[in-house]
């Protein structure tokens, strides 16, 4: 039979898939078999030979030629074209450029030729993997959108449509067309409605009538790509349109202003939360004890560095545990933390009760001192700390992006404050530190061993700095110099809320933070720094105990 | 006279048949007339080794270490060995001023290479002017300044920042700016000169977004939301950042968890290299961009030996080389040239033997020390990968000379320094005067 058809027809051109040829001379059924046949007996063959030469263009290294072979690869219908382009976007193509042969990496390990699809061994020694600039990513990304776009997992499918709205591709249209008939998932209904409604707007044959349907859609989206897709049309558009994106264009803005405000407030809660972290500690020592310890900021930087070696001793020993390596550093770092600074307390603060002149300089001189030993230890550039799993990435709330670091740092300060206060209100040493502070020759007198007190005190107040130092080793540098950074504002941020008061710290590090953040994209963020602190001596001025002063004879001892 | 021989000649026994023509050659150069009494030539070394810059500096302090022991092992120079003469500055800027005149006047040394950032430059200058001494200062910088006794080893503004902004605008097409760094003298200068070369391209202000940030800026929320916002206005957007060393790594974090993609809105960084990266996780990085005249990853037989050679010197198999580094490698080079030239460490001979005076680079290319004191260099743009490493994706065909006075902006447009001809820093081409206006 195969024979038989063969001889019947003229040689098919390359890219007719049988059918229109031979219609009127057969009838549908054996249409059917013959177009099966075609693909099979001629078109398969002469596709894969430029199939193969596309393939064999990633071993040039050249830029252009790997943007024409993914162009190739990715209408030529092959079943290998979705692992090549996507092995390609993942860096896990290579290529011999002696060989010319080209081979995928698969996620589990496993090696195939693919051009052929063969497994293979291993990679030659002078494989290298096919490198790729922006252009080619975007083109990359563009490909696997049109690849994707009919894939069985929703997710897939609905990030192909945003790949397509973004590029608003016109010869994606019947594809987008297709799939939004036979979509019954809401979400991805949604995305392929908005995808095909951004190809419309930029198609050049459009008619008004879709144009307008389309702004319509775009509008309903309402978020910055939205609004980037509208803003970006031609000049060249019909008066109705043109209106009617401007229209839109403006009510997108008006929604996103009022979005502005709630996301300045959100960075400002995230900021103060930061500031608070890094104060609590701080609140301690210099809050509650008096001590003016310019080392506070050090005990930050050796929780930061606990984390990191807690860190490397995962990596290499258990990678199973990364995900749980700030769970597993924090404990340490307040046990870390906490001893050195009970160490410190009884080495040479303790001496220097009621001389803050003299605390101030040596704690100074200490903080020197415990920067030069981590840099002689550690290295003077950055180490790295990872981010784990669950505290990277962002998730979007209305028009706002919420990261997931940020988030996770509000909370655990919240909870590192809320256990503080608890301590301090319920437990005994809590009680013993209170009356200490607050009176000491009356505790003394009443059985409180005050100089063990002190130094516990002092060491909760490091202990906590240290805590603070893990959760800032996932938004800053971990350097020696990490601690300088904060010093200064958790200072600030003690002083305005009141000395001797937890919850005039509390309230003073979400006021700056917001108060910032709301100033920082009106003046600019070096302006707006300076606009707190002026605010800060004003306010100083009027309350010389901040927001919340404690009252009472206590005070004035 | 003779004895000097005889001990020459003792010398030459104990050095072995490899040194030995080096050796003759020395010989000859201890028959000059002074210093002949040292058996040393020492070379001081000004980086801080503690402080917020010890960060970057203290890799450069081993480089020049590494550097003398590489020249001590081929015999040194002039029949001498070389002394490093190792000082901490500290990051403190009066400090480096003191420092330098230390290693001048005490330690006698006969060159000084240091400094990274412009104002420890500017602290240490009228020490090496007065002294007359020689600096070699080895980082990209904001141009606007040709000093006798300095010699400019790092990019001038139109050796990184214009190159990278044409690779932009060519071939990613971008339409939108936005200037961002830190608040102080170079990224103010730089950005300044970029505003004026965009403005000359025809971008329009409104496509322009300029914004400041303090040292160590840690919470980049606002800013990068805003770069996002700019962003969204229907054209190509890019950032072009001259953004400090240390607050770089808090704003990648930002960038990659904000999922703003390389695809999306390129970053094109001025003082990222290998070593900030070595801090942060760069998969979410993946294809930024930053503009260099060296990158680790470049391929050459005399890259891959310097590599090699640093790595085996510094025990550390993973340690990584930088930008700033090559330019000390070519500096050092320069310099033992221009000595070997005159036969002399005399600081006068030396400034005058330096133009002219080439040296290949670790990219392929031969550097030249110009007149004005600057040198030619390759320009390459290189996306980042996911292991921390730059892919070079465009380089300048030829080698860029160095411009020492911008020619984008008004006050200095006219001015060029020639140390050779004119012996002037700042001449002014249209009045024929030297001491022309600079900024």
């Amino acid at each position: 039979m195969r024979t038989e058809e063969a001889a019947i027809l003229p040689p098919p051109p390359t890219f007719c898939r049988g059918r229109p040829v031979v219609a009127n001379v057969f009838d549908r059924l054996r249409t059917l078999v013959l177009s099966v046949f075609l693909i099979a007996a001629f078109a398969l063959p002469a596709f894969a030979g430029a199939f193969e030469d596309a393939v064999a263009k990633f071993a040039n290294d050249e830029f252009s030629d790997t943007e024409e072979a993914i162009g190739t690869i990715a209408t030529s219908g092959n079943p290998l074209a979705f692992p090549i382009i996507s092995a390609l976007g993942e860096d896990r193509l290579s290529a011999d450029p002696d060989t010319r042969k080209v081979f995928i990496t698969q996620a589990d390990g496993k090696i195939i030729d693919a051009a052929t699809g063969a497994a293979v061994d291993k990679l030659p020694d002078n494989a290298a993997s096919v490198r790729l600039n922006n252009r080619l990513r975007r083109t990359v990304e563009a490909a696997l959108g049109g690849l994707t776009l009919l894939s069985p997992d929703p997710v897939k499918r609905i990030a192909a449509a945003q790949s397509v709205f973004k590029t608003h591709d016109e010869t994606m249209l019947p594809v987008v067309d297709g799939a939004l008939a036979k979509e019954t998932n809401k979400a991805a209904k949604q995305a392929f409605a908005e995808a095909r409604a951004a190809i419309l707007l930029y198609k050049q044959d459009a008619t008004d009538v879709e144009k307008l349907e389309a702004i319509v859609a775009v509008k309903a989206r309402g978020d910055q790509e939205a609004m980037a897709l509208l803003t970006g049309l031609g000049s060249d558009q019909s008066p109705a349109v043109a209106s009617a994106a401007a229209n839109a264009t403006a009510a997108i803005q008006r929604t996103l202003a009022l979005w502005s405000t709630v996301q300045n407030a959100w960075y400002g809660l995230s900021l103060g939360s930061v500031l608070l972290l890094a104060a609590i500690g701080l609140a301690i020592t210099f809050g509650v004890m008096g001590v003016i310890n310019m080392a506070h900021g050090e005990m930050v930087m050796i929780g930061a560095y606990t984390t990191f070696v807690v860190q490397e001793t995962i990596r290499t020993s258990y990678p199973g545990l990364f995900d749980y390596s700030l769970l597993i550093a924090v404990p340490l770092a307040f046990i870390v933390a906490g001893a050195i600074g009970v160490l410190i307390e009884r080495t040479i603060i303790r001496f220097l009760y009621g001389r803050p002149l003299e605390t101030l300089l040596a704690t100074w001189g200490l903080s020197l001192v415990l920067q030069q030993a981590v840099r002689t230890a550690f290295g003077p550039t950055n180490r790295e700390v990872g981010n784990p799993s669950w505290m990277s990435g962002a998730f979007e709330l209305g028009q706002i992006t919420i990261t997931y670091n940020r988030l996770w740092i509000l909370c655990f300060t919240l909870a590192v404050f809320a256990i503080l206060l608890a301590m301090l209100r319920y437990t005994a040493l809590g009680l013993e530190m209170r009356a200490v502070t607050q009176n000491r020759r009356m505790a003394a007198s009443m059985g409180i061993a005050t100089s063990r007190v002190d130094a516990l005190t002092f060491g909760l107040g490091s202990g906590i700095a240290g805590i603070a130092g893990v959760a800032l080793s996932q938004i800053d540098n971990v350097s020696p110099n990490l601690g300088q950074s904060y010093i200064i504002d958790s200072f600030m941020v003690v002083v305005f809320g009141g000395v001797g008061n937890l919850w005039g710290t509390l309230v003073g590090a979400f006021t700056l933070g917001i108060a910032n953040k709301f100033l920082e994209p009106v003046a600019g963020a070096v302006l707006a720094k300076i606009a707190i602190l002026v605010l800060i001596i004003l306010f100083i001025q009027k309350r010389p105990r901040g927001l919340f002063a404690l009252k009472g004879r206590a005070v004035e001892a | 006279m003779l004895t000097q021989l005889t001990h020459d000649i003792a010398t030459l026994s104990r050095r072995g048949l490899l040194a030995a023509s080096a050796g003759l050659v020395l010989g000859l150069a201890a028959f000059g007339p002074a210093k002949a009494a040292d058996d040393t030539i020492k070379v001081g070394v000004l980086h801080s080794l503690s402080g917020t810059m010890a960060i970057s500096e203290t890799t450069l302090k081993d480089t020049i270490l590494f550097l003398i022991d590489e020249q001590n092992k081929k015999g040194g120079l002039l029949g001498k060995k070389l002394e490093a003469v190792v000082v901490d500055p500290a990051s403190n800027w009066p400090l480096f001023a003191e420092k330098a005149r230390e290693l001048i006047t005490k330690d006698k040394v006969a060159v000084v290479f240091g400094c990274w950032t412009s104002v420890s430059r500017k602290s240490v200058l009228p020490v090496f002017k007065e002294l007359n001494n020689i600096l070699f200062y080895p980082v990209q910088y904001e141009g606007e300044e040709s000093e006798r006794n300095v010699f400019y080893t790092g990019a001038a503004p139109n050796q990184q920042a214009i190159p990278a902004v044409d690779y932009l605008m060519k071939d990613e097409k971008v339409k939108r700016w936005v200037l961002a760094g830190t608040d102080y003298v170079y990224p103010r200068t730089t950005n300044k000169i970029l505003e004026a070369y965009l403005k000359s391209k025809g971008v329009k202000q409104e496509d322009i977004m300029i914004n400041y940030t303090p040292f160590g800026h840690s919470d980049w929320q606002t800013i990068v939301a805003d770069i996002k916002k700019f962003g969204s206005a229907g054209k190509k957007t890019a950032v072009v950042s001259t953004i400090n060393g240390d607050a770089n790594v808090p704003f990648y974090k930002e960038l990659g968890n904000q999922g703003i993609k390389a695809t999306d809105i390129p970053v094109v960084a001025f003082s990222v290299g290998e070593e900030e990266l070595a801090g942060i996780d760069t998969k979410p990085l993946l294809g930024h961009l930053a503009a260099w005249n060296y990158f680790e990853s470049i391929k050459t037989p005399a890259n891959e030996k310097f590599i090699k050679e640093w790595q085996a010197y510094t025990k550390n198999p993973k340690r990584t080389t930088n930008d700033p580094m090559e330019a000390h490698v070519i500096g050092f080079n320069m310099w033992v040239k221009a000595v070997e030239k005159v036969k002399s460490t005399d600081a006068d001979k030396v400034i005058d033997a330096l133009p002219g005076t080439e040296t290949p680079n670790l990219t392929g290319g031969v550097s030249k020390m110009l007149p004005n004191h600057h040198i030619t260099k390759p320009v390459f743009i290189g996306e980042i990968k996911a292991n921390g490493q730059f892919d070079v994706v465009w380089k300048t065909p030829g080698l860029v000379a160095g411009d020492a006075w911008s020619k984008e902006l008004e006050g200095s447009k006219d001015l060029i320094g020639d140390w050779v001809g004119k012996k002037c820093g700042n001449y002014n081409t249209k009045t024929n005067k030297c001491g022309g206006q600079g900024t």
